[in-house]
């Protein structure tokens, strides 16, 4: 278990917030912070990961004391156990791929560890790349290479997702699903994409000008029901004619019946209920 | 008649090696003070910024007057240096070496500085939750991506002393084979009406400077290709 209290005034883009939070995060579970920019989401994760002070409050994990204001303990970031996964990335340009991700791994690195890491996240053939040969996709996926080449216990991701095109997001998603259940580091990712933390969290934190509003599971946060023979999933209106609705769900298109009184606009969110008794499932694609 | 023959290199050598001690002296201290510059939060950061911008206002004379003073061997540091250690600073080459880096201090320290706060935060964070120790994280995460703002420390320093005029006087001198660069040596030559000598040494730092700046505007990185566009 990870107990993080929290005090801090902030200079957000909004004007100035007091940021006060505390976060029950149960270990190897997958937990999102969700909620608008401004909201406290990256300072949270600064403050977690040690390279942001804050002002009053603790944070300790599995009995550790990484921070104390009473006690006047505040252990060094690279202490804490942590990996951290900026918004863009943040690779080291001078150094190739493999290079970021040995000097990440640290002095006397688990080679079958790394090589495996490498193999599952399909980077083989990018081991020898500089950053600025790859594509924002593959950049991403050498960051979450890098970060858990440091072995670490506690992941923490800043918006990994955004400034990616569907199919890369959709990729590096799948990729981080994995990863955490074969290897079980716990997991805090930021986020304020709906589906994301539909498709990827455990526990949801909605957090808004610094206070956590709403935290459970996404479905309960979302507010959606959470016993039912209903799944939920939330797609985008792409085209439309009279009869019919084009969405799109995961990078894949499908065409629906349209029978609502109102034309549907284009560019919208729907959520479509899918009765479970109807619905047929098949196994996931293997990556 | 003016020839290459009847050149007295001495104060051009002694010229090039000042620049070249004082450029290395001064990456070994510029590298620590930027670092120190970019990231601290210490309340005695604007002073020692003060302090480093100084030799950009102050004339190279006051500069030279008060190191002076300080090595003069009737006053306490001067004696105690030549006291304990048999160190004589007015009048040497080591005197001057000082005394130049202490006036090129922020030709090298800005461009460093600001080469450090010009990276992204990422970078450093990122090495930092890595575990690694600071050492590492300038010599190999840093430093190697400010590439650019690195030669650019050097060069100016470099090219700032083969210019260096008061500072030198002041302290130096003109000591043949010691303290006797090459642009007190025109003003020496000039003063003594002979502008034959003084025309060749000033034709030739001329053109050395000049082929430096060249070489480095046009080969030596992107970033200074750029100057030129």
């Amino acid at each position: 278990m990870i107990d993080i209290t929290l005090q801090k005034s902030l200079n957000s883009q909004g004007g100035k917030i007091t940021l006060d939070l505390s976060l029950q995060i149960a270990a190897g579970s997958f937990n999102a912070l969700f909620g608008p920019s401004g909201a406290g989401k990256t300072s949270t994760l600064k403050m977690i990961s040690g390279l942001l002070k804050p002002d009053t409050g603790s944070i300790q994990s599995h009995g550790d004391i990484w921070f104390d204001s009473q006690k006047k303990i505040n252990l060094a970031p690279g202490k804490r156990k942590i990996a951290y996964v900026f918004q863009d990335a943040a690779l080291f340009p001078n150094m190739s791929v493999l290079e970021n991700i040995k000097y990440a791994a640290g002095a006397d690195p688990d080679k079958a560890y790394l090589e495996n890491l490498i193999s599952s996240m399909g980077l083989e053939k990018l081991v020898n790349h500089k950053p600025d040969m790859l594509s924002g996709g593959q950049a991403k996926r050498a960051a979450l290479a890098r970060a858990l080449a440091q072995k670490p216990e506690l992941l923490l991701l800043d918006e990994p997702f955004s400034a990616l095109d569907q199919s890369a997001k959709i990729k590096l998603q799948q990729h981080l699903s994995r990863l955490h259940q074969d290897y079980g580091f716990t997991v805090i990712l930021v986020s304020h994409d709906h589906a994301e933390v539909m498709q990827l969290a455990q526990n949801a934190f909605v957090i808004e000008d610094g206070k956590l509003l709403r935290s459970g599971t996404p479905a309960e946060v979302f507010g959606l029901e959470s016993a039912s023979d209903e799944i939920t999933v939330m797609a985008q209106i792409i085209d439309h004619d009279t009869e019919s609705i084009t969405v799109m769900h995961q990078g894949r298109t499908y065409r629906l019946t349209w029978e609502a009184s109102h034309q549907p606009t284009i560019g919208s969110w729907i959520n479509i209920r899918l009765k479970t008794s109807n619905a047929q499932i098949n196994a996931l694609n293997k990556l | 008649m003016l020839s290459l023959s009847s050149v007295n290199w001495d104060p051009l050598f002694l010229t090039f090696k000042l620049a070249l001690v004082t450029t290395l002296v001064l990456l070994l201290v510029g590298i620590p003070l930027g670092y120190w510059l970019a990231y601290s939060k210490s309340r005695l950061k604007p002073l020692l910024a003060v302090l480093v911008s100084m030799p950009l206002v102050l004339p190279p004379t006051v500069i030279g007057f008060y190191l002076l003073l300080a090595f003069s061997p009737n006053n306490a540091l001067g004696a105690w240096l030549e006291q304990t250690f048999n160190l004589r600073l007015v009048f040497s080459f080591t005197g001057l070496v000082i005394a130049s880096v202490i006036y090129g201090i922020p030709f090298m320290v800005h461009p460093i500085q600001s080469g450090l706060r010009g990276l992204p935060s990422a970078y450093k964070e990122s090495a930092q939750l890595m575990g690694r120790n600071r050492f590492s994280i300038l010599t190999r995460v840093l430093l190697p991506n400010m590439k650019p703002a690195l030669l650019s420390g050097i060069v100016l320093s470099f090219a700032h002393t083969l210019g260096e005029f008061g500072v030198v006087l002041m302290i130096g001198g003109s000591i043949p084979g010691e303290t006797r660069v090459a642009s007190i040596a025109i003003y020496d030559e000039v003063e003594r009406l002979n502008f034959g000598q003084a025309h060749l040494l000033s034709l030739i730092l001329f053109a050395v400077a000049f082929i430096i700046l060249l070489w480095v505007y046009t080969r030596g990185s992107k970033h200074w290709k750029g100057v030129l566009r």
